[in-house]
């Protein structure tokens, strides 16, 4: 019976940030203490970041059933409860075969295909993918399938590409196919610099093979032989799995010459990016693989022409490669089941911000807003009110709440100013302001901006000037038509998706929040009490007590008063922290 | 540089020798060495591989993650991503200028803690997130760095 028995813990960057390493020492403790056999394992994260750190124990008497919101100090009474007493401890339980848990609803709403793996296997063992049907697609599109068939089968799938763009992916492979030439690449899109993004990390760390098994065959239809995986530097942990994953498929017969007994070659390297946004365009990505500064240039020619080192290159993103093998093994008709007419499939959101169950979702294309958010994400926390979601990062958009039975599609999205992006969701409530959403993604794109176009370096600097200025209070009239009219001429003077997509979060919040912007520049306020310059803390004199816990908290003294007596901020060296208001428990402190 | 330095730099050309477009590893593995680029080994690595010192030089300050300039003992990187900004990461940040008297990217006087700001450090649901050297501390408040420092 014990034999039978185990135990999985989430070791993805989120889990060992949030304290799984202890968890699994103690686990191994505990198995060792008590001499009980049981399978220790590692998986990738399963997307319920929120309930961090995450065991699943699978055994005979219960099935499945994964505890969440553990703390190492948890571990010695779960284990002895569910292990030797035989009675689990409910309480800590979310998702489990036999108890049902808090959180199982939230899983039944989502469709996994990407994910399907993703805290379900050791993303390090190669036999646990195979295991679950991995490398089946392989050997099917090898042993019957000619690189014509590939390419249909994926056309009529619906495909389109995950990193945002939302290109046909049969039809890309296709442009490839057609170009004839003695060396074509096969890339895979790892730069995951969105900020407020990380479902590519996640599948990279969860699933790797998926994403190795995708480029393998999108290699053998267009015809190339060798392949890279460009990551961004800072996913080392990606980096080590796709490493190990790759030398585990050579080991295989998977990658490496004579494949599965036939002529398709193949080799893969993975190559780590030096930490530059706009490489996720995908002409500049091929710059930086050629060891240069990572600067778009003019299409077309397109990759499928004139790629890496000119020849012929597809290059797709992770979440895009992760369908293939899924598509292939169960046909395209049944992937087009999902979706909408002309977004097939499923979608992965990075579910974040002021979110109950934030972590990473796999929904069917199609899906209203509301429901992700909803149903899926739980609602808002302290179940505040929603005012915004902003989808597919510094190149996307703010959707307010008038909008939210919008589904989630690529045509619906955009029509709404907003685009599909990559997959961050970023919700926000009434705390929120919308001017400094806008100016915190303007920061971040004239950061990045790589400085080809005169337009994108300097015409995202001026907006940002703006928008600085709005939000210290010292906006000006006409100052909202500058943007706008700065925006448009952004849009047309950039080459790459960088610069002209980068006015997108200040057009969509000036089309929905225009009275946000004009209340920070006719009346100096900020609705939401966050720009820093336009608020004030002041202690209520008849709610102080003068516990003297806010002038403890207070990291620069401005805070004076005896004890018991009510005390002050001194507003000249306050520099607005709040640290005062959390330490209050009597709501004393209050921002004006 | 000291001689052992200039060792190093070779190993790691070796490695890299008659790969195409391997200048940016070569420079990634030198800094991993070394701690940061120093001019001088970016000089030494153009007269080995014959790239114009140049181009080395617009390669290398083309991406946030090689540094021209030694770096403290510790580095501290403090997201700024969409959700921990949400989060409230930019007190986080002044509450770490202000403990540690450093400018953003500055180092601290005594060499033992560089401050970074990056873009996004992936784990959002845990906003907002500092990273020292290769552990995350997650669900920050002011109040909590100064603890998080004095581990260091």
């Amino acid at each position: 019976m014990e034999n039978s028995v185990r135990i999985k813990v989430g070791l993805a960057s989120c889990g060992i940030a949030a304290g799984g390493l202890d968890v699994l020492e103690k686990v191994e403790a505990f198995l060792k203490e008590h001499d009980v056999k049981a399978q220790l394992e590692h998986t990738g994260c399963i997307g319920m970041c929120y309930a961090e750190v995450l065991m699943e124990i699978e055994d005979d008497e219960f099935g499945s059933t994964m505890y969440g919101y553990l703390n190492a100090v948890d571990i010695e009474d779960i284990l002895t409860a569910h292990l030797i007493e035989k009675k689990p401890l409910t309480e800590h339980i979310v998702v489990s075969d036999k108890f049902g848990g808090k959180e199982k609803e939230i899983l039944d709403y989502q469709t996994r295909i990407v994910l399907r793996n993703c805290g379900v296997i050791n993303p390090e063992s190669i036999d646990e993918y195979i295991e679950r049907g991995g490398y089946e697609a392989l050997q099917k599109v090898i042993k019957d399938m000619s690189p014509v068939d590939v390419i249909d089968e994926i056309k009529e799938s619906g495909l389109r590409g995950r990193g945002g763009a939302g290109f046909p992916t049969g039809l890309k492979w296709q442009f490839a196919y057609n170009n004839y030439a003695d060396k074509k690449y096969v890339i895979c899109n790892a730069d995951e610099g969105d900020p407020g993004a990380f479902m590519d990390r996640s599948v990279l760390e969860g699933d790797p093979h998926e994403v190795l098994e995708g480029m393998l065959i999108a290699a053998y239809a267009i015809g190339s032989d060798t392949g890279f995986i460009y990551c961004r530097a800072e996913y080392p942990l990606a980096v080590k799995r796709l490493r190990i994953a790759i030398e585990k498929a050579k080991e295989k017969g998977f990658i490496g010459k004579n494949i599965l007994g036939s002529d398709f070659d193949f080799d893969l390297t993975v190559y780590e990016g030096a930490g530059a946004f706009v490489c996720g365009e995908e002409t500049a990505l091929m710059k930086s693989i050629e060891g240069k500064r990572g600067m778009p240039t003019l299409r077309p020619p397109y990759p499928a022409e004139s790629g890496l080192w000119g020849k012929p290159t597809n290059i797709n993103n992770v979440e895009t490669y992760s369908n293939v093998a899924w598509i292939i093994r169960n046909g395209a008709k049944k992937y087009a089941d999902f979706g909408t007419e002309k977004s097939k499939g499923t979608k992965v959101f990075a579910l974040t911000g002021k979110i109950k169950n934030g972590g990473l979702v796999e929904v069917p294309m199609g899906m209203t807003l509301r429901d992700v958010i909803y149903k899926v994400g739980g609602g808002i926390i302290d179940n505040r009110k929603f005012k915004a979601v902003q989808l597919g990062g510094p190149s996307g958009g703010c959707i307010p709440e008038s909008l939210l039975d919008t589904p989630v599609d690529y045509d619906s999205l955009t029509k709404t100013g907003a685009i599909m992006g990559s997959g961050g969701m970023v919700v926000m409530d009434d705390t929120t302001c919308m001017v400094d959403m806008a100016r915190f993604f303007l920061n971040f794109t004239q950061d990045e901006s790589c400085g080809k176009c005169t337009f994108c370096r300097i015409g995202t600097k001026r907006m940002l000037e703006i928008l600085n200025r709005i939000t210290q209070g010292k906006g000006e009239k006409g100052d909202i038509e500058k943007l706008e009219d700065l925006s448009k001429k952004i849009i047309k003077g950039s080459l790459c998706g960088l610069g002209q997509t980068a006015p997108n979060p200040v057009l969509t919040t000036i089309k929905y929040f225009r009275d946000e912007y004009e209340a920070h520049i006719n009346d100096k306020t900020c609705p939401a009490g966050a720009c820093k310059d336009l608020v004030k803390y002041e202690i209520l004199e008849d709610k102080c007590i003068g516990c003297g816990a806010c002038k403890r908290a207070c990291l620069v003294d401005a805070i004076s008063g005896e004890k018991k007596e009510v005390h002050t901020i001194n507003q000249d060296i306050c520099i607005k922290c709040g640290a005062c208001m959390t330490a209050c428990k009597f709501d004393a402190v209050i921002k004006s | 540089m000291v001689e052992s330095d200039f060792d190093k730099i070779d190993v790691v050309l070796r490695e890299f020798e008659g790969r195409k477009g391997a200048l940016i590893p070569i420079l990634q593995n030198t800094q991993a060495q070394l701690g940061f680029l120093s001019k001088e080994a970016l000089e030494y690595i153009s007269e080995k591989t014959k790239i114009p010192v140049s181009e080395i030089y617009g390669v290398a300050t083309f991406y946030t993650q090689f540094r021209l300039h030694p770096i403290g003992k510790n580095i501290i990187r403090i997201c700024h991503g969409t959700a921990c900004h949400v989060a409230n990461a930019p007190k986080i940040s002044e509450a770490l200028y202000e403990e540690l008297k450093v400018e953003p990217g500055g180092t601290t006087k005594d060499l033992k803690f560089t401050v970074e700001e990056v873009a996004c450090l992936g784990c959002c649901s845990l906003a907002p997130v500092i990273m020292v050297n290769d552990k995350a501390y997650g669900r920050l408040t002011p109040d909590k760095i100064k603890d998080i420092l004095a581990q260091y």
